[in-house]
């Protein structure tokens, strides 16, 4: 995901020299290629991701389109006050890139897991979320950042991350994604524990379970007719989310629910209830923080089973099923 | 007008907007009227028809809380009808308790909370830099918000970048909210401080008009380094019983008070209005 984004930086400063690289000592080696065509136009603050956000702030006042990186946690939390008064305030026109979301830094441990930034970045004004599933995602919400006029959070994982798109994948900014068709449950996800969630849903497929799953690359603006259909289509939804479930994909997902009356018979969220818990590799984070392969499709059967048991309620509501 | 006659009229202008307003930090906005003064009348390249000119001098106060002091120059220069001063702090102004620069004409950034009008000022100027454009950024910093973190990280960066054509103006009337820096948490060794993070540092009494205007007109000075100016002034200067106590940091005068600081800045007090 990384690779495609730097990739995808590259083809737009190559086009318009407003474009620039802003990090807080971040990308060794990955920068390298964007450094030798473009090293004015790459500025490394060192680790001060506070001064980086104010100062990409006068640079966007004065028609620059900084592209601002670093770990996620150290941009969305330490920066907060800058994002929010001096970046997303004045509508400027900053894109935040934020590395290595979830537990992706799996073996630093927690100061280095980013499980909170959905609920802090969707907070504020005139911000767009971008949290692409794939490299090929990743380079089109880069893109999509580019050509939108005001702030952008860009949520990666780094490297290593499976394919899930062919390449005729079609984004489109704000637009869930169907990934599989189902009928009796929804499942709702995104970034970068995707791959997994295709994994567990098609697995629940085999044990005869139909499960739509859906992937919302965009998280603000949401794509509430998605979403409200599912709930139609299937009375159940499940959320999955590499992140805490207090504020996060599940929260936005249940706001939308409850304000379009389109109440499941059944709901979950499924994600962090507490800060993520010991270490490892990234598999082995999922395995101990409830998120694996199996989790989720248990999580899918229980949701089921649960829907199936309360069919009466069903009748009860005046929405199609 | 001379600047001194100048700088005498900004104090009353600011003293009767917040006053008429309800409510603003008066101390902190009198210390910096001959600062402001200077740059606005002799200094700055600016065009008060023309507030947007890429090729414009950049102002920065970031002590946001002192923005009366901002308005009344900036209404002074014609950048807004005088008038807008009357609704200061009122429901549908332009003129709120800290600058919008989304609302106000000649406001380069929106401040308010301290150590963030700096590094804005720093994108500023670095921008100049990377387009090769010869404009100059002044920044206005309190001495209290230098306690912030983010100042520090700013002053370690502008001179990394060569940011010569950066001033900040230090507003070094040494009392915060609650009492002096001094015995709060101190700045000082002030002056070896930013020499040691690689600014050129000079100081000047920053209620000295020729003192201003020579410091002001020397920068840049050194090629390659961001200056500093630290300015000398008097929390509350003009009105006898606000200098130097902190308590007027966020107050009003009382009736009896009011007479005391009409009588000292030279304004009447009509039907409970000052004219």
């Amino acid at each position: 995901m990384r690779n495609a984004y730097l990739a995808a930086l590259y083809d737009l400063a190559k086009k318009d020299n407003r474009i620039l690289a802003l990090v807080a000592d971040n990308g060794a080696i990955v920068y390298d290629k964007y450094r030798q065509d473009f090293g004015d136009r790459f500025i490394n603050f060192g680790i001060a991701e506070s001064n980086m956000i104010s100062v990409a702030a006068g640079l966007a006042a004065c028609g620059k389109i900084p592209f601002t990186y670093t770990i996620s946690n150290f941009l969305t939390m330490r920066a907060f006050e800058q994002i929010r008064n001096d970046v997303c305030m004045q509508k400027m026109n900053v894109k935040l890139v934020g590395i290595g979301v979830g537990f992706v830094y799996s073996n630093l441990g927690p100061t280095h897991h980013s499980v909170e930034d959905i609920a802090l970045m969707r907070t504020l004004p005139s911000m767009t979320i971008f949290s692409p599933a794939d490299p090929l995602e990743a380079k089109e919400a880069t893109i999509a950042a580019a050509e939108i006029q005001g702030p952008v959070y860009l949520r990666l994982a780094t490297s290593r991350t499976p394919i899930i798109y062919k390449d005729d994948y079609e984004f489109k900014a704000g637009k869930g994604v169907i990934l599989r068709e189902g009928r009796d449950v929804s499942v709702i996800t995104t970034g970068n524990i995707t791959h997994e969630v295709i994994q567990a849903v098609d697995e629940a497929a085999n044990q005869g379970i139909s499960v739509r799953l859906i992937n919302l690359h965009t998280l603000k603006p949401i794509d509430q007719n998605i979403i409200v259909q599912a709930s139609y289509d299937t009375g159940a939804i499940l959320t999955i989310e590499e992140h805490t479930i207090h504020g996060g994909l599940g929260s936005s997902v249940a706001a939308v629910l409850l304000e379009n009356n389109a109440l499941p018979v059944k709901f979950k969220r499924l994600g962090l209830d507490d800060f993520p818990s010991g270490y490892g590799t990234y598999q082995e984070m999922k395995e101990i923080n409830g998120l694996s392969k199996e989790d989720i499709t248990g999580e899918i059967k229980t949701l089921y089973e649960a829907k199936k048991d309360k069919k009466s309620l069903i009748d009860l509501r005046d929405v199609k099923i | 007008m001379d600047l001194q006659e100048k700088a005498k009229e900004l104090r009353k202008i600011i003293f009767k907007t917040i006053c008429n307003g309800g409510g603003g930090h008066i101390p902190g906005s009198l210390s910096i009227a001959e600062i402001l003064t200077v740059l606005y009348c002799k200094i700055m390249n600016i065009d008060p028809k023309n507030p947007d000119d890429p090729r414009r001098d950049r102002f920065i106060l970031s002590k946001g809380h002192a923005c009366v002091a901002l308005y009344a120059i900036l209404a002074e220069r014609g950048f807004f009808d005088k008038e807008h001063l009357d609704t200061f702090g009122q429901r549908g102004t332009i003129l709120g308790g800290h600058p919008d620069m989304h609302k106000i004409p000649g406001v380069e950034a929106t401040t308010g909370a301290l150590g963030h009008g700096f590094p804005f000022g720093v994108g500023m100027a670095l921008a100049a830099k990377l387009d090769k454009k010869d404009y100059q950024v002044f920044i206005l910093l309190g001495d209290g918000e230098c306690q912030e973190g983010s100042v520090w990280e700013a002053a370690m960066f502008a001179p990394q970048y060569k940011l010569d054509n950066l001033t900040v103006i230090l507003d070094y009337n040494k009392y915060q909210a609650l009492d002096k820096l001094a015995k709060i948490v101190s700045l000082e060794p002030l002056v070896d401080k930013w020499k040691a993070f690689g600014w050129e540092v000079r100081e000047v009494d920053g209620h000295n008009i020729s003192q201003l205007q020579e410091v002001f007109e020397s920068v840049p000075s050194v090629c390659g380094k961001p200056n500093l100016v630290i300015t000398h002034t008097i929390k509350g200067k003009g009105i006898s019983f606000m200098e130097n106590v902190p308590i007027w940091h966020y107050r009003l005068p009382n009736e009896e008070e009011m007479k005391i600081a009409c009588k000292e800045l030279g304004l009447n007090e009509v039907d409970g209005v000052l004219r």
